[in-house]
């Protein structure tokens, strides 16, 4: 996020869900799509079968979409800059750039190309594990398609260098003039259902609602006028942050609303510690999670079905969500629990619904000014929608971005913080599966879904499996420098040597007591798809 | 459209409309009815219901409205003793094959084999005879096949390939025993999005956890956002008792109507026993019940203690992706104007 | 077994990058052909399953052993025509015609045939109205009356050999279009020869090429309909062994007036020889560059593969044909859009059947004018019918067309076998129908045979006696359509499945008064409601013995009987003893010993013991047990 906003001045997915359909070339990289998106992996279906798009897809693993690729690019994990640097290498070289958008709408690029200057090619293939003439051949079917559009996830910013990838995406659009147009773009697919509104929403450490600065004296003085109280123009810590914080003593009390980070978060054993050294935990939830378990006190929240208000999907569209029943406990709505809380401390908020709430909130935040509970029914608006009659944003940045002029920002390739040696020989990358959503905390939950997906599972290439002798579906021990988890072993013929995957749905074998806090310095994003495990068979 | 029009007449009337549309697409603009079966949104028009059978000018044989483009100047007929007739025909022929279960089917009061078979009032069948007997597919829990109600629309098969691009199922066999399964009737195994069910218009596909949950009349519908992934689909869901009984989703939203199966089959988790029902403080290890009261003047006194003695930054949020909006205006303007720290955050990155 | 070739092939391999490359090709054919030489021709396609083979290989020992193989040619044909008779042999050059040849008949062939030049009696054809034995083709009745054009290779020629066929003016077609026609001129000469469409519609073939070659959309593409699935047809199967190169210049000229870059020839998986003989001329063209981009050196680019289908009937169906070969399931879809606009992967296409492009070079090369001197005003040319049932003379007939029945199955056919009297005749196989004997001077169109409430069809033609219950037929055909129907559409799924119960339960003495009217019910509404011509056209045969044999419809019904004696129910199985003609036959086939018969009285059947296995029925010349 933090990369596309200096790239493009905003964050978010630049083009609509929709128009995902009318690309003429995709690149998916770093996403899963039809199993963590579904929805929008029809879109890029019907793009390839009924329109006849083209499809590059990039991913270590074989996922579903590589069955409608035109071409797969296998490459290795936490590869991803060396890869688009290289297919910009190949653009520049046949002379496939668009040089009118490069020079009207974008800055920096010549510095940008010193870099890609001074690759080789080989050197690429080498890294990525892509040939060069897959690696050409997907440049030219991205740069040839009038609308290229791309899509990535967490494949590419759960990186040490998380940032640098998402650069080279957008460095990428800009080479070849693929964004500010309808159906081409660069498109972040956000994972949970309102990611995005709580970004916007100011749950971020450095930005108050709207992405505006708390550094910025005069935003902070409009939010202190608005809620009559001095506040801090210091960013705040993040997540993984505050429980290294934690563990030196600097965080003492933690509140944490509707979160488990006892599952999600990069190695588990060190969240454990960090939450056992707090002085007092507080977390408010529908289910006593494995967060939930080691809080001092638990806050009985109600579901998404008992509740009234808004949220914010991955194409910026403010959609209105309806109370559907009535709490059959004394579970309460996160609002009015935040609110009790508040006033509790000394801090009356008077909100008798949640549209009074969000009233105020639009009123404070410049991409929501137009947006209100009447216009959102029953489409929603896309943000930035600055007035009440204003129709909403389909794609962002046409004839100008959000920023003025589009940045290049010169990205080198840089490893893994965790490279694979002889004690820890295979990357394991992580990642969600269909039949689950995140900590499984609601769809481990649902009967039907946890019939049809009860367990973890290790996926791994037939290669690696012969080699250790192991056999689908028997158990194994996955082993990091960080712990290690016992799951079975999934066995896959085209699978990447080397590589093996998990998904992180599973309390019974935790992905993320094996993963890396390794952190992006810029977005503060860990290192969740790529660190060195070792696999052992158990002996009988 | 490019804006060009066209002038044609239906049943006598002259009407003007854009290009390239089908006669049924043009029918249903102005406003006259023609049942249909196998038509779905979004999908390639199929012609195998016949009841879309229509007249046209020059034309000796009925022509199927759902796959003919209307051109200009075309005559068209809609109603016709003939065209009467066929529709009746038709529906006898699919009764003579279905079992008369609507007092025990899931569809009922949203089939419309059903409506037509009362409209046209057939209770007596001319040529009855063999019955196809059931055959169910029952190892999954999302989706119960009864092949003894399906009508051979094939809409399932056809959602499943044009639009979900899997191919899970697809004709088998041929003539009177002609049926929609898996390949070599293997179990079904795909990604149990439920589009099947949701385009099957009568009762041979149901939702396994629906059934016999409550009748569509019996239930109040609301609409909503999708829990899940950040697609943010639209969810109707259809609550009888205080229950959410099933799922659905209206085409005409982002998401087309389409889900997956967690948005269409993963609601339950609402009505779990595990849900917390009260505020827990915890004594020596263990979790008490307590009251809202103890438990929010505990938490704000723990909160005001922490910031006395160690600073307003030694208190730190996580707010959350799953909650709405307002919930997370509200808690980072809690982190930031109550507790007087930036210290906010949500798994925004994870 | 090694076979001695008639002669060296030619050279291959060199692609040919002009007319007169190609001229020069077929004048060394021409060349090396010696007229007079000695020749064995023989069937190895359809005789096959008489024991071909076997004949064939006692043929070569015996000419090696005699001494003779350097001196006479082995030509392996396609079919004769004349398959009541195989294996059949052909003597060259006085064209002898030899049937029923066996092995063991071999060294007498060599022996007294080839090497003295005489004829061996008891394996020449006997006309028994004539009284006479006739050894050469041309005098034989099955033949004489004949018109072989479309078939004029098959049973002459190598199929494998495409020197064969150049010798034969094959490609000259092609070459005469390709120099000196445009490709609407050809079109025009199509049109103008009135060649209708003879895989059942007859629809005019050159009005079809013209919609396909004025439809917007590149690339296009030709099929052949090779899918030939109608019970007891085998008339492009025929064509397919035994001259498949007649058929493969057809679509050449199609292609070049279509201007079509593909095409496919869709030919059903059951045919083996034909695919088998496909495969050869396919390679054998390509080798040559008559396939492929810029043949014989022109702006003209054709590319042809062979696509086997799994045995679906309703593949036969234009827009089921191309799902399936787009690998769909065969389902029709419904028309329009028309497979000239919208055809195989969505672009303009062109199916026609395998004779009808048989034919296309026969009207090139002898012109529009020559083609139409035969047949009648609106159905020019011959029409290939397979000739099968109850007939002597079974096997694969070409007559022109205006031709009437009765010469059809009573000269060429040689009349009804076993004493017995002709009933009807089946035509157009499930979407036909049946005409009676009151019907049989008609001459044979597509227009006079659908006033007759039958179609032209394929060319499928099944002769019928006394002995055939027009009630089973009817039935039979019923059966074939539920189990051939793709199941998309509800009349052709569901109405064809209700008219069959009740034709079943006709048969089985359970019929209702209402019956016959609900069955004409069920008929209209299918033929107006079907999506396809399948469905539409499954009520004919229903329809037509409605329309016929009413009576017979009616004594099932009423009566309970069935006068053929064919369905079992019905039976009484008892002697009637005024036809009873005591001879006693059904006693010694009785497996059970339920007959008891003493000479010169009536036999009487003991039904404790029967077991209405029909054996009596079957054998009994005077057909007395009902």
């Amino acid at each position: 996020m933090a990369g596309l906003a200096t790239a493009f001045g905003s964050g978010a997915m630049t083009n609509s869900i929709a128009e995902i359909a009318g690309a003429e070339t995709i690149l998916v990289i770093g996403s899963n799509t039809t199993e963590a998106h579904p929805i929008v992996g029809l879109q890029v279906k019907k793009a390839v079968k009924k329109h006849g798009a083209k499809l590059i897809v990039a991913d270590p693993r074989p996922i579903d979409l590589t069955r409608l690729a035109d071409i797969w690019l296998p490459l290795k994990p936490g590869t991803n800059v060396a890869l688009l640097n290289g297919m910009m290498k190949v653009i520049i070289e046949e002379g496939l750039e668009d040089q009118r958008f490069i020079a009207e709408r974008t800055e920096g690029y010549e510095e940008f190309k010193k870099v890609i200057d001074a690759l080789d090619l080989e050197e690429t293939a080498q890294i990525t594990g892509v040939s060069v003439s897959l690696i050409r051949e997907a440049a030219r079917m991205y740069a040839q398609a009038e609308k290229a559009s791309i899509l990535y996830a967490m494949g590419i910013t759960q990186h040490s260098s998380g940032t640098g990838h998402v650069l080279s995406t957008a460095n990428l659009a800009m080479l070849t003039g693929n964004v500010g147009k309808e159906s081409a773009g660069v498109n972040p697919l956000r994972g949970q259902s309102n990611v995005q509104g709580a970004c916007d929403m100011g749950c971020l450490p450095n930005v108050l609602p709207g992405y505006q600065k708390v550094s910025d004296a005069g935003v902070l003085s409009k939010f202190e006028n608005k809620w009559n109280v001095p506040l801090s123009n210091k960013p705040g810590l993040t997540v993984t942050e505050m429980f290294h914080g934690a563990l030196t003593g600097e965080v003492k009390g933690l509140y944490v609303m509707g979160e488990n980070p006892m599952l999600s978060d990069p190695d588990l054993n060190k969240v454990k510690k960090a939450l056992e050294s707090l002085e007092f935990l507080v977390v408010q939830d529908i289910f006593l999670t494995e967060t939930a378990k080691m809080a001092d006190v638990v806050l009985p929240a109600v579901s998404f079905a008992e509740k009234e208000g808004t949220v914010t999907n991955t194409e910026r569209r403010v959609q209105k969500m309806n109370k559907a029943l009535e709490s059959t406990g004394e579970g309460k709505e996160d609002w009015k629990i935040i609110k009790d809380l508040a006033g509790a401390m000394g801090y009356a908020m008077h909100y008798p619904a949640a549209e009074n709430i969000f009233r105020e909130l639009s009123g404070l935040t410049p991409i929501y000014n137009g947006i209100t509970y009447e216009r959102i029914d029953p489409h929603g608006i896309q943000w930035p929608c600055p007035s009440v009659h204003h129709p909403g944003t389909k794609y962002l940045h046409h004839r100008r971005f959000s920023k003025g002029l589009g940045k290049f920002s010169p990205v080198e390739y840089t490893p893994p913080a965790e490279i694979v040696d002889d004690e820890y020989p295979f990357i394991l990358t992580t990642g969600r599966i269909l039949f689950h959503f995140h900590t499984g905390s609601m769809s481990r939950r649902v009967f039907s879904l946890n019939e049809i997906s009860p367990e973890g599972f290790l996926e791994m290439s037939a290669k690696d499996a012969d080699y250790l002798g192991i056999e689908s579906n028997e158990e194994v021990v996955v082993k990091s420098r960080r712990g290690k988890l016992k799951v079975k072993a999934l066995v896959k013929k085209n699978f990447l040597a080397g590589t093996v995957f998990l998904p992180f749905h599973f309390h019974e074998s935790p992905a993320n007591i094996l993963t890396n806090t390794a952190l992006d310095p810029v977005a503060k994003i860990p290192e969740l798809k790529v660190c060195a495990v070792k696999i052992e068979k158990i002996k009988k | 459209m490019d804006g060009k029009k066209i002038v044609l007449s239906i049943n006598g009337k002259e009407i003007t409309c854009g290009l390239n549309k089908t006669i049924l697409d043009v029918v249903r603009e102005n406003g006259i009815q023609i049942p249909t079966l196998c038509d779905c949104k979004n999908l390639a028009p199929f012609g195998a219901c016949r009841l879309c059978l229509v007249e046209i000018e020059g034309i000796p044989k009925l022509i199927t409205a759902c796959s003919t483009i209307a051109v200009k100047g075309m005559k068209i007929r809609t109603e016709s003793e003939r065209i009467d007739k066929s529709r009746r025909f038709i529906v006898e022929l699919l009764l003579s094959d279905h079992p008369f279960d609507c007092m025990f089917c899931e569809q009922a009061g949203t089939c419309p084999l059903q409506d037509l078979a009362y409209e046209y009032g057939m209770k007596n069948i001319r040529f009855p005879g063999e019955k196809r007997a059931t055959i169910t597919d029952d190892t999954n829990p999302f989706i119960e096949r009864d092949n003894s109600k399906c009508i051979l629309c094939g809409r399932c098969v056809r959602v499943c390939d044009e639009i979900q691009g899997v191919g899970a199922i697809g004709f088998i066999d041929r003539g009177f025993q002609t049926r929609i399964g898996t390949p070599f009737d293997r179990n079904l195994d795909c990604e149990f999005c439920g589009q099947c069910v949701a385009s099957c218009p009568v009762g041979a596909l149901t939702a396994k956890p629906s059934k016999q949950k409550g009748r569509i009349w019996q239930t109040r519908s609301v609409k909503t956002i999708c829990p899940y992934c950040g697609c943010g689909c639209n969810l109707t869901l259809h609550v009888r008792d205080n229950k959410i009984i099933s799922v659905t989703s209206d085409p005409d939203t982002l998401n087309e109507g389409y889900l997956c199966s967690k948005g269409r089959f993963g609601c339950d988790y609402v009505h779990h026993p595990d849900r917390l029902q009260y505020p827990l403080i915890k004594k020596d290890g263990q979790f008490i019940r307590s009251s809202w009261e103890q438990a929010l003047t505990l938490v704000a006194m723990k909160f005001k203690e922490i910031k006395e003695q160690h600073g307003n930054d030694s208190l730190a949020g996580l707010s959350s992706a799953k909650c709405t909006n307002e919930e997370n205006y509200l808690f980072q303007k809690f982190i930031r104007a109550v507790l007087g720290t930036n210290n906010v955050d949500h798994c925004a990155r994870l | 077994m090694k076979v001695k070739k008639e002669q060296k092939p030619m050279d291959k391999g060199k692609k040919l990058q002009s007319i007169e490359e190609l001229e020069s090709l077929q004048q060394q054919a021409f060349d090396r052909y010696d007229p007079l030489r000695k020749r064995v021709r023989i069937c190895m396609t359809g005789c096959l399953a008489h024991g071909a083979d076997k004949v064939r290989d006692a043929l070569v020992e015996e000419l090696e052993n005699q001494g003779m193989s350097k001196d006479i040619d082995l030509v392996e044909t396609g079919c004769f025509g004349f398959c009541a008779k195989a294996p059949v042999v052909a003597i060259d050059p006085e064209d002898i015609h030899y049937q029923r040849v066996k092995p063991e008949d071999a060294g007498e062939i060599v022996s007294e045939t080839l090497g003295k030049g005489n004829i061996i009696d008891r394996l020449v054809y006997f006309d028994k109205k004539a009284n006479k034995r006739l050894p050469y083709t041309q005098d034989i009745p099955f033949y004489k009356r004949q018109v072989k054009h479309v078939l004029r290779n098959c049973g002459r020629i190598d199929p494998k050999r495409i020197d064969h066929y150049l010798l034969n003016d094959g490609y000259k077609a092609l070459a005469k279009v390709i120099t000196s026609l445009s490709p609407e001129e050809v079109i025009e000469m199509i049109k103008k020869s009135g060649l209708r469409g003879r895989g059942g519609g007859g629809f005019r073939t050159g009005l079809k090429w013209e919609i396909c070659r004025r439809a917007a959309g590149s690339p296009k593409y030709l099929i052949c309909n090779a899918d030939e699935g109608d019970p007891g047809a085998f008339m492009d199967r025929g064509l397919l062994e035994g001259d498949p190169h007649s058929v493969l210049e057809g679509m050449l000229i199609g292609a070049y007036a279509l201007g079509a870059r593909f095409g496919y020839v869709y030919v059903r998986a059951e045919y083996p020889i034909a695919i088998d003989h496909l495969k050869i001329a396919l390679n054998e063209l390509k080798s040559l560059g008559l396939l492929g981009d810029n043949i014989l050196g022109k702006d003209f680019s054709f590319h042809l593969k062979l696509k086997e289908g799994a045995g679906a009937f309703v593949c036969g169906e234009e827009t089921a044909l191309m799902a399936s070969i787009e690998g769909k399931r065969g389902m029709p879809r419904p028309r329009p859009p028309f497979p000239a606009h919208k055809g195989l992967w969505g672009k303009p296409t062109n199916i026609n059947n395998v004779e009808t492009f048989g034919n296309v070079p026969l009207i090139i090369l002898n012109g529009s004018e020559e083609y139409t001197r035969l047949g009648t005003e609106k159905s020019k040319g011959t029409k290939i019918f397979a000739l099968a049932g109850r007939v002597n003379n079974t096997g694969l007939v070409e007559i022109p067309m205006g031709t009437s029945l009765r010469d059809i199955i009573f000269d060429i056919g040689g009349g009804i076998p076993k004493g017995r009297t002709f009933k009807a005749v089946q035509l157009g196989g499930p979407s036909g129908g049946c005409i009676p004997g009151d019907h049989l001077d008609v001459p044979i169109d597509y227009d006079s045979l659908i006033n007759l409430g039958a179609i032209m069809g394929s060319g499928g033609m099944v002769v019928m006696d006394s002995a055939n219950c027009m009630i089973d037929v009817a039935r039979f055909f019923l059966e074939f359509i539920q189990i051939e129907s793709c199941g998309k559409c509800i009349p052709c799924r569901i109405g064809t499945k209700r008219m069959l119960e009740i034709l079943v339960r006709i048969t089985e003495g359970e019929g209702k008064e209402e019956d016959i009217s609900l069955l004409k019910e069920l008929a209209e509404g299918i033929k107006i409601t079907a999506l396809c011509g399948l469905g539409q056209t499954a009520p004919n045969p229903v329809l037509s013995t409605i329309r016929y044999f009413l009576d017979e419809y009616k004594e099932h019904i009423f009566e309970k009987r069935c006068p053929a004696s064919v369905c079992v129910p019905l039976i009484k199985f008892e002697v009637n003893r005024e036809l009873c003609k005591k001879c006693g036959i059904c006693k010694k086939v009785c497996p059970v010993g339920a007959v008891s018969w003493e000479k010169k009285m009536p036999a009487v059947i003991d039904k404790n013991i029967c077991i209405k296995c029909k054996t009596c029925i079957e054998n009994c010349p005077a057909q007395a047990i009902q």
